[in-house]
């Protein structure tokens, strides 16, 4: 018998967590960046879809904390310990940060690298060690996560699908 | 009027002429490149979230070309003419003479290129003027640059200088298409106007609803 996977989508500027067997995915990442947060042995995983680098950025009061690497990895790792994950368990795995077009105001242009900057660095203040990347280039990427495997499955539109 | 401030109907119908009298340039100039008569369709505004925007190019991993400009001026934002690869492989197809060109298979053919950059050039170009002679609105555009990838993953870049104020962008969105003998539209492409926020009242009061 064949079992359909469920699987969670994130839209952009967006958060989820899922638990196995289902799997977690987000398509058609530019410039912004996937970031996978997982416990490897609860089989537990959450996917957060950034698109800027901090939230001093906003210019609104009404903040999406999702749409900034600073913000979002806070929310995802409290996301992940309501459901009893600790912190210290978790890895990383990251994707996307391409710079599909070469022009535009020069920190628009720049926006893939600093946002793949910005993920970092938020890692690592809060001690998630980043096992895995697929990030930069000039190719959108579709990804997908399984807590099951734990591995990372990305689509670019002209290299096929990898896992890491 | 800020980009919180609630946008009305009326509001919404000077965007749509715009995208009328943009897209309707651009439709001719399209036309005249292919000698072939190019239908646009009544434009459609919106306030959409960016998930929404994608869905409204064909979904976010749907594989395009897209052409994208950035407006500065007076008036400023962001601008892509997206076609889904079947369609612009048709069109380069037609246009130099290759009926192997295929976008999905690189490498591609420099002259493919060219040829999908200058109907950019030109597309955009009408566009344009139009809505600069309609609105009295001063408007430099970028030189167009082209992409073929998820529509995601190129229109997202369209949406970041608007994501630093909101979580929804109003885009202007123009339909074209060619209609072929057997009823089935060979070129179907999208225009797709968003101004950035700070730009909406200059918009508004250069054609007086304000």
């Amino acid at each position: 018998m064949n079992v359909i996977k469920e699987v969670v989508r994130v839209g952009i500027a967006d958060m989820n967590i899922v638990k196995h067997p289902a799997t977690i995915r987000t398509s058609g990442l530019g410039s912004c960046v996937g970031v996978v947060l997982y416990d490897e042995a609860k089989k537990v995983a959450g996917l957060l879809h950034v698109m800027l680098p901090d939230s001093s950025l906003s210019n609104t009061d009404n903040l999406n904390v999702a749409k900034f690497a600073d913000t979002g990895v806070a929310a995802l790792i409290e996301l992940l310990k309501a459901e009893g994950v600790r912190p210290m368990s978790l890895k990383a795995k990251i994707a996307g940060g391409a710079q599909m077009f070469q022009f535009g105001s020069s920190d628009t242009v720049r926006i893939g690298p600093r946002n793949v900057e910005a993920v970092k660095a938020e890692l690592e203040r809060n001690g998630i060690r980043l096992l895995a990347e697929d990030t930069g280039g000039s190719s959108g990427r579709t990804i997908e996560f399984d807590p099951a495997t734990s591995l990372l499955s990305i689509r670019t539109v002209n290299q096929g699908t990898r896992d890491i | 009027m800020s980009s919180e401030s609630p946008i009305t109907d009326m509001h919404l119908d000077v965007l749509k002429e715009i995208g009328n009298i943009g897209a309707a340039h651009a439709a001719t100039s399209m036309s005249r490149l292919l000698d072939r008569k190019i239908d646009m369709h009544v434009p459609n505004v919106e306030l959409v979230s960016f998930d929404d925007m994608f869905e409204l190019a064909g979904g976010a991993e749907k594989l395009v070309a897209g052409i994208f400009l950035r407006i500065e001026g007076d008036l400023s934002g962001s601008m892509f003419f997206v076609l889904p690869i079947e369609s612009a492989n048709h069109f380069i197809q037609r246009l130099i003479g290759d009926n192997t060109f295929d976008f999905s298979k690189p490498p591609l053919a420099e002259i493919g290129i060219s040829a999908m950059q200058e109907l950019g050039n030109i597309l955009s170009g009408s566009y344009l003027s139009a809505l600069s002679d309609f609105t009295g609105l001063k408007i430099y555009p970028t030189v167009p640059s082209l992409s073929v990838d998820m529509v995601g993953a190129i229109v997202s870049f369209g949406l970041i200088e608007v994501s630093h104020y909101s979580d929804e962008v109003i885009v202007i969105d123009t339909q074209i298409s060619e209609e072929s003998s057997d009823g089935h539209s060979s070129i179907d492409g999208h225009f797709f106007l968003l101004p950035d926020p700070s730009s909406y009242l200059t918009i508004f009061r250069s054609l007086g609803v304000l």
